[in-house]
């Protein structure tokens, strides 16, 4: 018990021991600064000429969001038609079937909006060529975008009254080039040596100890399994995840995947530090997002390591604790600490299944997901933080008798409604879906669908209600996570899952980057005795409580009904 | 008129305000609140659930219905009279001002003739005459003549004024009496036009803005409501896929504790409530914006005379030369100064026939005197027996004493130079061309305006005194009285140069003034303040108007400001914290019946599922009245820095807003379990 827990701490003591460095590295990468991965700058320089961009020039929040809007749209019809014709493409050994309109519908947007919630199995949904040049393309880009957009608000935070926020190719090539390209090589090395396959052939024939013989899927895998982790994507080559043996040999390669969920997100944290020379500011966000990370984590790890009521009230000893669903060499702590990782993180890989922890753990991943900000997804976990500091120190100025201003900055009515309109759309998708899920399967359960409502559900009461909470509080997250025992492959799942991780990705990209920039083109006002400031550990409790208070409080009701119902119920 | 009394409610104001909050019920006019409309919207189903309860069991019992609907009605009511009543109060103490001019029999000047009208007559552009003993009927700017008035209705103050045609003191308010002499004036505004009824709408509603933060603060408060619309519509799905059937009025109660209702109730509240306390003390503002900003402001430039030091300076020190007598030398300033009209001059005569202990001195008879002019730039005298006594400017005097072939005693020189770089005016005393001695006069700095400028800093905010001494005067005072920074040789333009300056750097000036030429600035300034007895041009160019004409007034200002400001934060801050008791108190009350395993969440082991959301929106209609006192007061402004304010204000109204609604809650629990 002992060592699993100290597996937990190693992880955690890495990650932030990695993650300063990383942080001040990526200050330096997007400062223009020189850093010893410059020689990357002709191949750069390449890019841009092939493609005619101007990297020098730069863009105002409109002309960021236009470029950013665009190139999404041109990725999601390109993944969309890959899909549907990917049959008929090439490196396709296994002979893999093309995935249904709905199907490649919610797939695209899925991996377009860095959600990688999977409806297929990788080992029979898609093809080797879907697999590395949509998936693992998308996993590049669909991060590098998320960075794009907060570098727009870190530039739009540190100077003064501009409309000038650099060039948003500038940063998304960097993002790749400079940072997730070679974090995600290092991950792929040690992942191959491990045992991740990587290669190009199809499955393989083997004969198992008991005589049978089974075939054994395969592809060049590693490299899609280290972005998948680095850049909060989540998506893995099968259809277990990191669960999967192949996806995840090991204890070593499980740590070194876990590191990977939180590193960028929490190096991002860090970077606006040392971009902005404001440190304690970047401590104060670490310290809130720490606290509320922590609080999930020691709830999950003390459920699954204690074992289940219902098997112990059935007079079972549960030694090893609770290991319904989980890998014999991960145990239950280094499985409660991914569940609580990659679902604070928008990433969405799992290693044990979410659907058989205890209802506690599965409250802890929910609401991590519903707050989406504790770390993050990489780049956009900033974004929704930024939505949160806006309103606590909208609050909190007044508290303090001035009219409220953030970084020299007043925040007025205009920044208010959007800030207001973003921190309402995320429980409104929640809710909304569930609702609408619901309302299905009550009043029309056996509707001509193909798969008619009343079969969703593994488990119908109260768990089935949280797979239902879950599936669209993943989806609004862009997490890509999700309860296993829902039919989800199917068209109100896929097109309403598809709807819900679409606007949930790009609305809450376009909310902070238009108050960033409507902030930057305003009168800039030097800091005084009477100003609040923004990097006091007060500031920190104030936002803290903003987030639990506007964020969580209107989860209440769903969560009570969904994992709440079903803790006190097997208690 | 200083506010007649500090009593929050009176009974005719509370009359007043319960017959509008039955007014303001009216949908048209509280769709200006959002918060407060979704609940009239609620309060309007229950009352259609309460009549089909009559009939019909299944949303439970009519009984049970009726005293929701009542709750809930009471609640918008609360927030209505809260409203009303700051309205009330506003008006009461613009009133009691208006007041001081009701119809007085003006004498009208028509192609030189006069006649006589009656003061609400009177048309901008008229002229009138006053004389002694006339009430002044209405606004307006002396055009010819002076006379001293008697401005105690307005000000409070007994102490006539002079006030003459031309000057910067040229305004006369109507109300106020002339005490001696014979003016004409000229009508400023138009009859109801004039500030105060201007400040009267502004406070009764009907032009009453929000202010920006007002609207900003009200785009939050909606979003909130949508949210928790969000979450109680969504809650009958889910409800249904639970098998738990939840009334109507489960919903709306739910609905009606969650959203900000005690913010959203006394938000008006608060921003009359703050235009009344600039009022309280004596400021008339010609926006609820200005007050708003004045909570902002980064910079007050003060002049010093009046502000800084008490009026002008006085004598503090007699330097006789060596060799000279110090009742010789103090007889001859006396001397010198007896025809010196000026406060200095009586300063001197003062400081010697006091501290001194020289009896009464008069002039021999026949003496000439000799006036002080820009020329000569000294004063004095000669007696019949041939003594030339001369005081003045250093230079002047030593000219003088030049002329004559006399030595300037270099230790008196040194003097002369000490007293200047203390912040100081020399002046030197001559008799027949000899050098007597030097006088210190010194600016009196007011008693405790240090502390309040350290209190100003505290706040963040800078002072700058403007002076028209010479810079190193200035910073010498400046440096006592603790001001930050300050111009010297000030001239008007000076003024405005150093406002648009800081205004470049982001910052939020203000600044008093009572001069035609201090317009200019006093409309670039974010906050200017005109003195009531400043011109019209410069009441004009003001957001608001002193009528106490106290340049210390600035310093109140502020505080009002900020008041208004915290108020409103913390009173939201309150409001949304409160909804975690109300969850507890509704959510295990929705489900407990066919959930039994949630009765867990029933922390405050409130009595029934009815009584629960019965107490829940009780405690959410009182909370309103209670907090009104604390809306229409303002929560105190401590000028201990922005964290620690901000620590201190969470503890008490977010932790206590937090911590509050369960005790409330679980106390009205107690005596309605009983009930029902």
């Amino acid at each position: 018990m002992n060592t699993e827990l100290l597996g937990v701490v190693a992880m955690y003591a890495v990650t932030i021991l990695l993650a300063i460095p990383l942080g001040k590295y990526i200050a330096r990468v997007f400062n223009g600064e020189k850093t010893w991965l410059n020689f990357f700058a002709p191949l750069e320089r390449l890019i841009f000429k092939l493609s005619g961009i101007n990297p020098e020039k730069e863009m105002n929040w409109k002309q960021h969001l236009k470029a950013l809007l665009t190139i999404n749209v041109l990725w999601l019809f390109y993944a969309f038609f890959c899909l549907l014709f990917q049959s008929h493409l090439p490196l396709n050994p296994d002979g893999n079937p093309s995935q249904t309109p709905d199907l490649a519908f919610n797939t695209a947007i899925s991996f377009i909006t860095n959600t990688n919630l999977q409806d297929y199995s990788g080992e029979s949904g898609a093809t080797y060529y879907t697999q590395l040049f949509v998936f693992t393309f998308l996993h590049f880009v669909s991060a590098a975008t998320g960075i794009a957009a907060m570098m727009v608000v870190f530039k739009a935070m540190k100077d003064k009254v501009t409309d000038k926020l650099g060039n948003f190719w500038d940063f998304f090539i960097k993002s790749i080039t400079r940072i997730l390209l070679p974090i995600s090589f290092v991950v792929a090395v040690i992942l191959a040596f491990n045992g991740t396959p990587t290669s190009y052939k199809g499955k393989e024939t083997v004969i198992t100890l008991q005589g049978d013989t089974t075939h054994v899927s395969r592809g060049p895998a590693a490299g899609m399994i280290a972005i998948k982790q680095v850049g909060t994507n989540g998506g893995g080559w099968f259809g277990a995840n990191s669960a999967h043996p192949l996806e995840n040999p090991n204890y070593l390669t499980n740590m070194v995947e876990n590191i990977s969920i939180l590193l960028i997100p929490m190096a991002l944290v860090f970077a606006l530090g040392f971009y902005l020379n404001r440190r304690k500011l970047s401590w104060v966000i670490y310290g809130v997002m720490t606290a509320g990370f922590l609080t999930m984590l020691l709830l999950s790890i003390n459920a699954e390591t204690g074992g289940s009521p219902a098997l112990a009230h059935m007079g079972v000893t549960q030694a090893t604790g609770s290991m319904e669903g989980k890998e014999v060499r991960f145990g239950p702590a280094a499985s409660a600490y991914w569940g609580i990782t990659t679902t604070v993180t928008s990433n969405g890989s799992v290693n044990a299944m979410h659907d058989s922890m205890m209802p506690i753990s599965g409250m802890g991943q929910m609401f991590d997901m519903m707050i989406n900000a504790f770390y993050g997804g990489v780049g956009v976990g900033y974004l929704n933080f930024y939505i949160f500091i806006i309103i606590a120190v909208f609050i909190s100025g007044l508290m303090v008798g001035r009219t409220p201003e953030f970084m020299g900055r007043k925040i007025e009515a205009r920044e208010m409604k959007i800030a207001s309109l973003i921190a309402l759309l995320h429980p409104f998708l929640i809710l909304v879906g569930t609702a609408t899920a619901c309302y299905f399967l009550v009043h029309f359960p056996n509707i001509n669908w193909a798969e008619k409502p009343s079969a969703w559900l593994a488990n119908p009461t109260f768990h089935g209600f949280s797979e239902m909470l879950y599936q669209f509080t993943s989806s609004s997250a862009n997490n890509g996570s999700g309860y296993e025992g829902l039919g989800d492959n199917s068209i109100f799942w896929n097109v309403g899952a598809g709807i819900v991780m679409f606007i949930g990705r790009f609305l809450p990209i376009i909310g902070p980057v238009a108050i960033a920039g409507l902030l930057a083109g305003k009168k800039f006002i030097p800091e005084s005795a009477g100003t609040l400031k923004s990097d006091s550990i007060t500031f920190g409790l104030m936002i803290f409580a903003v987030i639990l208070i506007v964020a969580a409080l209107s989860f209440f009701p769903a969560l009570a009904l969904g994992p709440i119902a079903e803790h006190v119920s097997i208690k | 008129m200083k506010s007649t009394s500090n009593t929050l409610f009176q009974g005719d104001q509370v009359k007043d305000a319960l017959k509008q909050s039955l007014i303001k019920l009216d949908p048209r006019i509280l769709v200006r609140n959002p918060v407060m409309f979704t609940v009239e919207i609620g309060t309007a189903v229950m009352a259609i659930v309460t009549i089909y309860s009559l009939s019909n069991g299944s949303q439970g019992h009519f009984g049970y219905n009726f005293t929701i609907f009542m709750v809930l009605l009471l609640t918008v009511l609360f927030a209505n009279f809260a409203e009303a009543i700051a309205e009330a109060r506003g008006k009461a103490q613009a009133e009691s001002l208006r007041k001081t001019r009701e119809e007085t029999p003006a004498r009208l000047l028509v192609n030189g003739r006069e006649e006589k009208v009656m003061s609400s007559q009177l048309k901008k552009g008229d002229v009138f005459i006053c004389e002694t003993g006339d009430n002044i009927p209405t606004d307006g700017e002396i055009i010819e003549g002076i006379a001293t008035i008697d401005e105690s209705a307005i000000t409070g103050e007994s102490a006539p004024v002079i006030r003459e045609s031309g000057g910067d003191k040229s305004s006369v308010t109507g109300g106020t009496k002339v005490l001696s002499d014979k003016i004409k004036v000229m009508v400023t505004t138009q009859p109801g036009e004039s500030f105060l009824d201007k400040m009267i709408a502004l406070v009764e509603g009907a032009s009453r803005q929000k202010t920006p933060n007002e609207i900003a603060l009200t785009i939050l408060l909606a979003g909130f409501t949508l949210i928790f619309v969000i979450v109680c519509v969504t809650l009958q799905p889910f409800a249904q896929y639970a098998n738990t059937p939840i009334t109507i009025a489960a919903f709306i109660s739910l609905f009606v504790c969650l959203i900000p209702t005690t913010i959203g109730g006394l938000l008006s509240a608060i921003g009359i409530a703050g235009m009344d306390r600039a009022l309280r003390a004596n400021v008339i503002t010609k926006s609820g914006r200005a007050v708003e900003t004045a909570g902002d402001l980064d910079t007050l430039l003060l002049d010093k005379t009046g502000t800084i030091t008490i009026g002008n300076r006085k004598a503090t020190n007699f330097y006789p030369a060596n060799g000279v007598d110090v009742n010789a030398f103090t007889k001859a300033c006396i001397l010198s100064s007896l025809a010196d009209e000026t406060p200095e001059g009586k300063s001197i005569v003062e400081l010697a026939e006091q501290s001194i202990g020289m009896a009464a001195i008069k002039a021999p008879k026949d003496s000439v005197f000799i006036k002080f002019t820009a020329e000569t730039r000294s004063s004095g005298l000669d007696t019949p027996d041939g003594l030339r006594i001369r005081k003045g400017a250093f230079d002047s005097i030593r000219n003088i004493a030049k002329k004559a072939g006399n030595l300037f005693p270099a230790e008196t020189e040194e003097q002369v130079r000490n007293i200047s770089s203390n912040g100081g005016t020399p002046l030197v005393v001559s008799e027949n061309e000899q050098i007597l001695g030097v006088i210190e006069l010194q600016d009196i700095i007011k008693p405790g305006i240090a502390e309040r400028f350290e209190r100003l800093r505290k706040m963040g905010v800078k002072t700058v005194m403007v002076t028209g001494d010479n810079p190193l005067t200035a910073k010498f005072i400046a440096e006592k009285a603790g001001v930050d920074d300050f111009i010297a040789e000030a001239k008007p333009e000076d003024k405005m140069n150093y406002i648009k300056k800081e205004q470049q750097g982001g910052k939020l000036v203000a600044m008093m003034g009572d001069g035609t030429n201090d317009a200019p600035a006093l409309a670039q300034a974010d906050v200017g303040v005109a003195m009531n007895s400043g011109t019209q041009a410069a009441k004009e160019a003001g957001n608001m108007v002193d009528l106490d004409n106290d340049p210390t007034k600035l310093i109140e200002i502020v505080e009002i400001g900020k008041q208004l400001l915290m108020t409103r934060g913390t009173l939201t801050t309150f409001s949304i914290a409160n909804d975690v008791a109300k969850y507890f108190a509704i959510v295990p009350a929705l489900f407990m019946v066919s959930i039994p395993a949630l009765k867990t969440l029933n922390i405050m082991a409130l009595h029934s599922p009815q009584s629960a959301i019965l107490s829940a929106v009780i405690f959410n209609a009182i909370i309103i009245p209670l907090l009104i006192p604390l809306a229409l007061r303002g929560v105190a402004y401590k000028p201990i820095g922005a964290s620690a304010l901000l620590r201190r204000n969470l503890f008490i109204y977010g932790l206590g807003g937090v911590i509050i609604p369960f005790i409330g809650i679980k106390l009205i629990d107690l005596v309605v379990g009983t009930l029902i």
